[in-house]
């Protein structure tokens, strides 16, 4: 089987064509994983073998995976996890006793006792019923159910399912979703795959990344010609652009919902990442309450989290989970039988939610250690927050918005016309061409603003603010002198 | 008047599980045990799942020890744990980002873990090429199975898409075909006497034959050995289907997460690709296939950690690129999953500290399930109406019942299927939970029940006690 056969001799003679293949996954971009990560990963192999380059590692700013850029895991969370996974070191006195208490918590609502059984697709009931206390605390005693409480691989993986739930329809009847420009292409790729309208409403990139009701009802109106619009998706804090929405924003968000008859998707996975002096989480259910009956009876709704974010950043164990508001049984039995295929979520990641959502009280003896290391890594991210757009808005031809929260910068490139013909000629789109450059000259992995969409006419890239101090400081300079160099070359 | 009241019609039109209230039923009762509630039995056995964990099997402990080390790598700097899990639990640290199981991988998996998978695969089929560029790790083999589905799946066409499943098949792979919008076209696999069951050509032709008219069938799926039927291929067979697969132009999909569940004493299990290697070209050169794999089962049967691959062969370079970005999209596969497939595949080795544990732990599990099968399936056959077929793989045994026809009519007056009816029964008053053969599809008028064997000995021994006094009690109650 010579290696040509194995990988495919070209399209004649094949069952599955580009022309017969399913036409929506043509159409799918995913750019926070795309070619100019490839070719980071290509790079970087080849300085593994010797290959001088004007650097000496690549860095790469373009995918929140906080651990990858140094973060430290909680210690707290990495004990519990290990007793689940050997329950063995249970007798041994390495481990604290408020890590052991959890673990046998965990470890007895699973099958055999073991965290390798399947759980109930739906996730493990305790876990579930954690998960419902958690919401309660942090909404001020909003009641949470369980049964509304679904868990899932990464929160990405609930988004997906309700959007498969909600997209049908055809023609002009097809299902329109209203998603952000700018926004984090999960969406946009899942729309493509289900073969959804995408139906985008622009953030006010002049007021902070705000979201203006306005706007959103200018997309609306527009959209109501060609397609049936039913879902409103929000991210917030907002990836890539960190805005925190205000509460009256929200209030106002809501109410457009309402009155249009939309599905909200609440996408809060970064709700612990806030640094902005002045901004704070509101979660979309607390507000929805807070606004009455007349809201919270009747507006249906789905918010999501997950363990990959905020001060854990877990990205590897794909814990997350999404509540349920105010859906039709017969909806939510549609919806238990789509989860159903999954089978279950993997089950350290639900150990690990758990433990998020029931974190070392203060009585406690992993307390004050826990709290420490949280306290850091937000504190650390506040101050690189701040760092990068002070940084960024020194340089001309950079303006950069301040990172109110999330854990990424989006700042806006001014790039010369011979920069943008250059591009043209190479067949890129230009803030693909000016990633391309940094990473090559510079071994810095960003993501271009066009795979998150932006304004026509307008470049932006975006850059997670995770390396740790020092190396960030170096990564903001390089940045700042090769924006000079380019400037100056295409000038 | 709710938004959700238009919703996919895909999604409404797959069928819900016939099981869901026997399933409810079985953790009201757990429930009640649980707070003290009497019965005639003090736990449930439940063997409906294929999860050997959930019935008392032990994980494996070198597994177990390298995961917790990964997870928590002060362990490695301890004395808690044997020299060989630390080197490996370091090593495989060396491979994740920045040391931390926590860490993002790439799409497809650690690439170190999945070059080590294509090195699995060219060893177990006898040197046939493996390239890691056709290998994807995903969050069990269920998730990548579903992905090239939808590759191949054009929801909008017209005709729709077929998949052809045979008959009984586990009913999730049925449920993601008709989420995604295409049809399913079963072949009937055949139950000879004494045999045990075998897929037979000519049914593959007869599927094909009456789907002209309703879809345009595009894949055949096959799972061997076999869920529930227990039945392994020869490879006089596996050829077969990859001649009809080529003649036909069908995409070849071959489930293969029970390919280390042997327990037929001369059984051999040989992979689909290996076949179409040593077919030679044209075969080898051009039928399109995807192999799946899983730590769920065998003797790791890891099912929680959610891990698994696809390794896909002959398929188009342009198609590739578009499967590597669906594969991306969603993510990584948990990293402890990924580990877990590494040491399936990387087991400790003679002379390694770790060996004599792991050889016993997994010696001990492989001769109580060869046990398991031999003792279950004399205690069945000796009870009247009852059948159980040699089976050579795979975790369930799915033994035939010869009901009277007084519970057959019983079943029909509370409207439901007869092995339904017989499930619901050996629930309550045994508290054993089995699953119904009508749950898998099967020709009409036979009725089967189908239960893992992967269990411990004691919970087996505990099971045929009450499987045998219940069965002796229904066939006299309704005789």
């Amino acid at each position: 089987m010579s290696q040509e056969a194995v990988n495919g001799v070209p399209s004649r003679g094949k069952v599955l064509t580009m022309d017969n293949m399913n036409p929506n996954l043509k159409r799918i971009e995913y750019a926070v994983r795309g070619v100019l990560v490839q070719r980071a990963m290509q790079i970087e192999k080849e300085l593994n073998e010797g290959v001088k380059k004007p650097f000496k590692e690549v860095i790469k700013a373009n995918i929140g995976d906080a651990h990858a850029m140094g973060q430290k895991p909680i210690t707290f969370f990495r004990q519990v996890l290990a007793l689940c996974m050997y329950p063995e070191l249970l007798d041994d006195n390495m481990f604290p006793e408020d890590a052991k208490k959890r673990a046998r918590r965990i470890l007895k609502a699973c099958g055999g006792q073991s965290i390798g059984a399947y759980s109930a697709s739906q996730g493990i009931e305790c876990i579930r019923q954690d998960v419902a206390h958690y919401i309660e605390r942090r909404d001020g005693g909003i009641p949470s159910n369980p049964d509304n409480i679904y868990l899932s691989t990464g929160a990405s993986d609930a988004i997906v399912t309700m959007l498969k739930l909600l997209v049908c329809g055809e023609g002009r009847d097809r299902t329109g979703v209203m998603i952000s420009i700018p926004q984090y292409p999960l969406y946009s790729a899942t729309l493509a795959e289900l073969g959804a309208v995408q139906i985008s409403y622009y953030l006010d990139e002049e007021n902070c990344w705000s979201l203006d009701v306005k706007e959103l009802r200018r997309a609306l109106n527009a959209a109501r010609q060609h397609c049936n619009p039913r879902v409103l998706c929000i991210i917030n804090p907002g990836n890539p652009t960190g805005q925190v929405q205000s509460r009256q924003c929200i209030e106002d968000v809501i109410r457009f919902a309402k009155e249009e008859h939309l599905f909200l998707m609440a996408d809060e996975v970064y709700q612990d990442n806030v640094y902005a002096e002045g901004c704070k989480f509101h979660s979309f259910k607390k507000v929805l309450f807070e606004m009455g009956p007349e809201y919270s009876s009747t507006m249906e709704m789905a918010s999501f989290h997950s363990t990959s974010k905020c001060y854990m950043g877990e990205c590897g164990f794909r814990g997350g989970y999404m509540e349920v508001i105010n859906l039709d049984p017969e909806v939510k039995f549609q919806l238990t039988k789509l989860v159903s295929v999954r089978l279950c979520p993997p089950v350290p990641g639900q150990a690990l939610l758990d433990l998020v959502v029931n974190p070392p009280q203060p009585s406690e003896p992993s307390y004050a250690t826990f709290m420490k290391e949280r306290t850091a890594v937000l504190a650390a991210l506040a101050e690189k927050a701040r760092l990068t757009e002070e940084t960024f808005n020194t340089v001309p031809g950079i303006t950069c918005n301040p990172v109110q929260g999330a854990m990424y910068t989006f700042p806006r490139i001014t790039l010369p016309q011979k920069a943008i013909d250059k591009a043209k000629e190479e067949g890129q789109v230009p803030d693909m061409y000016y990633c391309i450059r940094l990473l090559e000259e510079e071994g810095i992995c960003l993501v271009p603003g066009s795979g998150f969409g932006q304004r026509k006419g307008t470049f932006h890239f975006r850059m997670t603010i995770l390396p740790p101090t020092e190396k960030l400081k170096v990564v903001l300079q390089k940045i700042r002198d090769f924006h000079l160099r380019f400037t100056q070359e295409f000038s | 008047m709710s938004v959700l009241q238009q919703i996919s019609p895909n999604v409404r039109n797959t069928k819900p599980s016939e099981c869901t209230v026997l399933l409810r039923r079985s953790s009201q009762i757990k429930e009640e045990l649980r707070r003290g509630v009497r019965r005639a039995y003090e736990k449930v056995i439940d063997v409906y799942w294929g999860d050997s964990h959930q019935t008392g099997v032990k994980p494996l402990s070198f597994v177990r020890q390298v995961l917790a080390a990964c997870v928590y790598p002060e362990l490695i700097n301890s004395d808690k744990l044997p020299v060989d899990v630390k080197q490996r639990a370091q090593s495989l640290l060396r491979e994740c980002a920045r040391g931390s199981v926590g860490s993002c991988t790439a799409a497809a998996g650690v690439p170190e873990i999945v070059h080590r998978i294509s090195e699995f695969i060219m060893k177990r089929d006898g040197g046939a090429p493996s390239y890691p560029e056709n290998i994807y790790i995903s969050p069990g083999s269920q998730w990548s199975l579903m992905n090239i589905l939808k590759v191949l799946v054009n929801s909008e066409a017209s005709p729709r898409t077929g998949v052809l499943t045979p008959v009984p098949c586990y009913p999730v792979t049925n449920l993601s075909i008709t989420a995604l919008g295409a049809v399913v076209v079963p072949y009937y696999l055949s139950e000879g006497q004494g045999q045990g069951w075998q897929l037979q050509v000519h049914e593959l032709h007869q599927a094909l034959e009456s789907a002209k008219e309703t879809c345009n069938p595009t894949a055949l799926y096959v799972i061997n050995p076999g869920n529930p039927s227990g039945h392994i291929q020869r490879r006089k067979s596996i050829q077969e289907v990859i001649q009809f697969a080529s003649e036909k132009r069908l995409f070849l999909l071959a489930d293969e997460v029970y390919q280390d569940c042997i327990h037929g004493e001369k059984s051999e299990f040989v992979s689909y690709k290996r076949v179409l290697a040593e077919m030679g070209p044209p075969f080898s050169d051009t039928v399109e296939l995807a192999s799946f794999h899983s730590v769920s089962k065998g003797i790791m049967g890891e099912c929680g950690l959610r891990s698994g691959y696809v390794e896909l062969v002959n398929v188009d370079p342009a198609v590739m690129k578009h499967i590597h970005i669906l594969f991306s999209k969603d993510g990584c596969a948990p990293v402890l999953g990924q580990i877990a497939l590494d040491l399936m595949m990387n087991p400790p080795q003679p002379g390694d500290p770790s060996h004599p544990l792991y050889h016993m732990e997994t010696q001990h599990i492989r001769t109580t399930w060869v046990h398991n099968v031999k003792r279950v399936c004399e205690v069945i056959n000796s009870l009247p109406g009852f059948c159980c077929q040699p089976t050579e793989g795979g975790s369930f045994l799915l033994p035939r019942l010869y009901l009277p026809p007084k519970a057959i009519q019983k079943a029909q007056e509370v409207g439901m299927q007869p092995d339904m009816f017989y499930c619901v029964k050996l629930l309550e008053e045994a508290g054993v939970l089995v699953s119904p053969g009508c749950e898998y599809g099967q020709k009409p008028g036979t009725h089967y029940i189908r239960f893992c064997i992967t269990t411990p000995e004691d919970i087996r021994e505990e099971f045929l006690k009450r499987l045998t006094s219940f069965h002796v009690q229904f066939m006299k109650d309704f005789s």
